[in-house]
């Protein structure tokens, strides 16, 4: 062959391996990290799967915040107006969690149909509010418009 | 007082100037008009001016109190410290887009001050393109963000206050080194342009580009630690990246910028990959203006992100769609007249370079994926979804690691051919020296085979670095020392920031691998062991602050009965804002860094309690800085200050 034509077919050779490697790379832990959102109405209708790491979020209801005394175990509900979700979670809750603040907590569905929340996050802007809870409430408000 | 109005105006006349300054030069050149194109120079200096004066104004409203302005009647507050106040101009959307604008318009002066030595037109092209983008992000600021808009005449009494979270060191010096950063490329992308508009593309023009970049990227380097440092202390959990869209929107540029700096030195000193390296500059620009968008249009769950107005959204897409497809567009049209001449040797220098940057693109491309995912998957319906830490660092890792091997290759390497007996005899002690010392190393913990491979790779690329080193100032003619003085400043500069890199990379596999970390119930009296100390509670007391009021704990920390420190972590209560917030306590140390966070107050005066000992974390910014002050020390060499055409 050509020594010109050898060359570049061996630099994009190498170029094709390297990529080939990175998109089965990227797939693979694409397949196994994304998570996906569901609201708590869709939770109540059983649309969420169980012990599947997922996201879940809504507005906290008030009076709902239940702490243990001798733990840092903590459990809490979520309303997206329509249904609530109970959520637990061992550990410290963000500075801006709040009754009456919209959070996102990631875990998974139990079989009584708790979240077990390996992580809560609430936002460090008050006026922020996630964009999955926004379009959720505002779906809930819908739902609610035409019964 | 009139001064809010002045800026606002000053701003406007900014935009006209920024304008002509897009429009003229560029007429100039296609007409051949050489009073057009000297205009480039007066335009860009009285565009600084004014830009600059409008910020100064900004910064005055802030420092003292005018909160009939309605940003700063958001942002500030009559009891923030005088400091805060004053960083508290980039603390939200709008004083942050000017703080962009005010920069871009500094690089465009330096440039214009240091333009002499450019060839002819090159100079006019270059500044009138860093002209259109600036009036680009000039109209954004006045059509959608202006600072300086009034509340008259119900003006409040007294403002909200700056984010608590904001009110930090590391967030005053955070945006400013992260924008000269970002912005900095767009110097980088003018004369990429300006390349393609001219077709005239040789070696001057990469040693040209260069220093830009490399400046670009040194303080860019150092946004980044900043903030990583600033969210390890101050988000009051300890980590110090969390793979958020924002973090990633400020990471995909460093990748770019870093391959950029690599190709720019193939392109100077062999004269090939030189179309590759104008769409590297157009890229890394690109990356620069996306991550713009994404932290300012609230697409994405971030923790940075400001409460979305989707006109802004809308605004900066457009924005970013016109620049980015009009340059791709010039690039294909015009990458032809760019084309390589000379050739390279496969097992040359130019292609270890060629694999760091297919490497490189590839982490870029990587990183955006997982930053957009969640776009495109709700674009198409199919549902919310958020792209885990995992992904990232499943992805990122072994690539990353693969690309430090190579690091260690690249500098040994010969321009043009490489002999594989060279390569060998430089490479084999390294290699074996690295493996046997980092197994030493793991007889003393748990082995891991995955962080026994990567701090073999650390280790690598250092005894690689000094090898190279010890090779070129150890001749028979001269002293080392005569030998040492002679190496250029840019050798020093790669030198550096290749060591950096595995400083960090230490760090990174100290701190995932040998840190302890423990969240307990604490009450008064309470002691609990973590790691080789005693940490005791002992209760807590009530302090007052400027603008807040907080519960401080007081904490005696013991390692073998001895007192080591006490640690004072606070829970804070930032009045106007009615926001709480966590200071964390840290005792840094070289090789460890002891910290203590305040979760929430228990029954019976007890307190939830983070205890972490970070192993090695400093290293991680340590190495930061040795890479920014590697970039700093490249762009001074002799080489970029004699005049072109030598």
């Amino acid at each position: 062959m050509h020594p010109v034509r050898k060359k570049r077919m061996i630099t994009i050779g190498v170029i094709l391996v390297l990529l080939s490697a990175a998109i089965g790379l990227v797939m693979f832990a694409l397949s196994q990290n994304i998570n996906l959102f569901y609201s708590p109405t869709q939770i109540a209708k059983g649309e969420a799967p169980q012990q599947v790491t997922i996201r879940a979020g809504g507005m906290v209801v008030d009076g709902s915040v239940e702490r243990q005394s001798e733990t840092l175990d903590v459990a809490f509900a979520v309303t997206d107006y329509q249904h609530q979700l109970r959520i637990e979670y061992r550990g410290i809750l963000p500075d801006l969690f709040r009754e009456g603040q919209g959070i996102v907590a990631q875990g998974k569905l139990d079989q009584r149909g708790v979240l077990i929340a390996s992580e809560v996050l609430a936002k460090h802007d008050e006026e922020y509010m996630p964009p999955e809870v926004t379009e959720a409430l505002e779906q809930s408000k819908q739902a609610s418009a035409q019964p | 007082m009139m001064f809010p109005e002045i800026g606002h105006f000053a701003l406007m006349l900014a935009l006209m100037f920024a304008l002509a300054l897009a429009v003229v030069p560029l007429l100039g050149y296609v007409r051949h008009n050489a009073i057009l194109l000297a205009s480039a120079k007066p335009l860009t200096y009285v565009m600084t001016a004014l830009t600059g004066l409008s910020f100064v104004i900004l910064a005055v409203a802030f420092a003292q109190d005018d909160f009939s302005v309605l940003y700063v009647s958001q942002h500030s507050n009559s009891l923030l410290p005088i400091w805060y106040k004053l960083s508290a101009v980039w603390g939200g959307h709008e004083g942050s887009l000017l703080l962009w604008v005010t920069i871009l318009v500094a690089w465009a002066s330096a440039v214009a001050y240091k333009s002499d030595s450019l060839p002819n037109s090159t100079g006019p092209v270059v500044l009138g393109v860093l002209g259109i983008v600036a009036t680009g992000f000039l109209s954004f600021i006045l059509f959608t963000s202006s600072p300086f808009i009034r509340v008259l005449p119900d003006q409040p009494m007294d403002g909200v206050d700056l984010n608590p979270l904001l009110q930090d060191i590391g967030l005053i010096v955070h945006p400013p080194m992260l924008y000269m950063g970002y912005v900095g490329f767009s110097v980088a992308f003018a004369f990429a342009i300006a390349a393609l508009i001219t077709g005239n593309l040789n070696a001057s023009w990469a040693r040209w580009a260069r220093p830009w970049t490399n400046v670009s990227w040194a303080f860019l380097t150092l946004g980044i630690a900043l903030g990583s440092w600033w969210a390890y202390y101050e988000l009051g959990w300890g980590g110090w990246w969390f793979w958020d869209p924002v973090e990633n929107a400020s990471l995909m540029p460093w990748l770019a910028g870093t391959a950029l700096v690599h190709s720019l030195a193939v392109t100077e000193k062999r004269g090939v990959f030189k179309s590759w390296t104008v769409l590297l500059a157009i890229f890394t620009f690109s990356l620069s203006l996306l991550g713009t968008f994404l932290v300012r249009s609230g697409v994405l769950t971030s923790v940075h992100a400001f409460a979305a107005d989707p006109t802004r959204g809308v605004f900066i897409l457009a924005l970013l769609v016109i620049i980015i497809g009009s340059s791709l567009l010039l690039y294909a049209v015009r990458a032809q007249a760019v084309k390589s001449s000379a050739s390279f040797g496969l097992s040359g220098r130019e292609s270890w370079l060629l694999i760091n940057n297919i490497l490189l693109t590839v982490l870029t491309l990587t990183v955006l994926l997982g930053t957009l995912y969640p776009l495109i998957f709700d674009a198409f319906g199919l549902g919310k979804i958020s792209v885990g830490a995992p992904y990232f660092n499943a992805v990122f890792g072994p690539i990353a690691l693969l690309l430090i091997v190579f690091m260690g290759i690249g500098p040994v390497a010969k321009w043009h051919r490489t002999q594989g007996k060279l390569l060998w005899r430089k490479a084999w002690l390294s290699a074996l020296l690295s493996v046997v010392l980092a197994a030493l190393v793991f007889t003393f913990h748990e082995f891991d085979a995955l962080m026994w491979a990567s701090f073999a790779i650390a280790l690598w690329l250092v005894l690689m670095c000094v090898r190279d080193y010890w090779d070129k100032v150890r001749t028979a003619r001269q002293s080392m020392w005569q030998r040492a003085r002679q190496l250029p400043r840019s050798y020093y500069g790669m030198q550096l920031a290749h060591i950096g890199v595995a400083v960090t990379l230490i760090g990174v596999i100290f701190v995932s691998m040998n840190s302890t970390e423990t969240i307990v119930r604490m009450a008064p009296g309470d002691r609990v062991n973590v790691g080789n100390y005693e940490f005791e509670f002992t209760g807590t007391r009530h302090v007052e602050g400027p603008n807040y009021s907080a519960d401080m704990a007081v904490i005696n920390v013991y390692q073998a009965d001895q007192l080591v420190t006490q640690m004072l972590p606070q829970k804070r209560l930032y009045k106007a804002r009615q926001q709480m917030m966590t200071e964390a306590a840290l005792h840094p140390g070289f090789t460890r860094d002891l910290y203590v966070s305040l979760g929430e107050p228990l029954a019976d005066d007890a307190w939830g309690v983070r205890i972490y000992i970070k192993s090695f974390v400093r290293w991680i910014w340590l190495g930061a800085i040795l890479m920014t002050i590697g970039g700093l020390v490249a762009a001074w060499d002799k080489r970029y200050r004699r005049k072109t055409g030598a």
